[in-house]
């Protein structure tokens, strides 16, 4: 699994080059998941706008990078494919995530709308 | 018209992955409209994966079997293994996550039921000669002109 970090001066973002995240990678998800985020920015952007699909094992393993951040830090998810944001809707994870649907949408000033 | 077509396969999570990656893009050239395949695609992953975790968790993988036939107006998938029975013969009851919970308790898992039962329209199950049978009904709107209802 691939993920790649970009540094901005409020987050880290995190983009997934894959086209899944599904059973046989959510572990390594996880895993690459906590490597890439050890360095301890607050607020995590996950770029998903390359995924085209997503299980309730991929679904799981998002949750566990959010939990293994601790305290304090934030992740974010942004980019999400009709399929994805449907998986997240249906399990009402929709509601413990902030979703944006593009990165420039997440990365934008907050003052820009209320 | 009715349209039938069958695959098999050993249950791993990467050949289960190309199995309904086949099975979803050839119920998209029978007419399926999109959203609804992306919506047979989870319902079906989330069936196999449980056959991989659970069904054949004790034992070398074995074989599954999917089995698909569309009608104009429905579709039924039948998937077929030959690995443990389901605790007490019935499948789970899938109910929602709890997500109003501190974010440390956040469920990692168990949403995989509650998939299957909102997104197919009935679900059936029956072990019998040793063989777990699972079939899945999604009502279809078929969009190709020929199998108008």
């Amino acid at each position: 699994m691939s993920l790649t970090t970009t540094m901005t001066d409020g987050a880290q973002i995190v983009k997934v080059n894959a086209e899944r995240i599904d059973a046989a990678m959510a572990i390594q998800f996880k895993e690459d998941m906590r490597t890439e985020t050890e360095a301890g920015a607050e607020r995590v952007i996950l770029d998903l706008s390359e995924v085209q699909f997503i299980d309730s094992s991929g679904l799981g393993a998002i949750v566990a990078a959010m939990k293994q951040l601790g305290g304090g830090r934030k992740l974010d998810l942004a980019g999400l494919t009709p399929m994805v944001e449907k998986v997240f809707r249906l399990t009402r994870m929709d509601t413990i995530f902030d979703l944006y649907s593009s990165l420039s949408e997440a990365t934008a000033p907050a003052s820009a709308n209320s | 018209m009715v349209k039938t077509f069958a695959c098999s396969f050993t249950a791993t999570n990467t050949d289960a992955r190309s199995s309904i990656s086949s099975v979803v893009a050839r119920l998209r050239t029978l007419g399926i409209p999109s959203a609804r395949a992306d919506e047979v695609q989870i319902a079906l992953t989330e069936a196999v994966n449980n056959v991989v975790e659970h069904a054949y968790a004790d034992a070398t993988p074995g074989d599954v079997r999917i089995k698909a036939e569309l009608t104009h107006d429905r579709l039924w998938i039948s998937i077929q293994d030959a690995g443990s029975p389901f605790p007490n013969g019935q499948l789970p009851e899938g109910k929602p996550a709890d997500v109003n919970v501190p974010v440390k308790s956040l469920p990692e898992g168990g949403f995989g039921w509650f998939l299957i039962r909102e997104l197919a329209s009935q679900v059936q199950y029956e072990r019998s000669e040793g063989s777990n049978n699972l079939t899945l009904c999604f009502e279809i709107q078929v969009t190709s002109p020929s199998a108008e209802a």
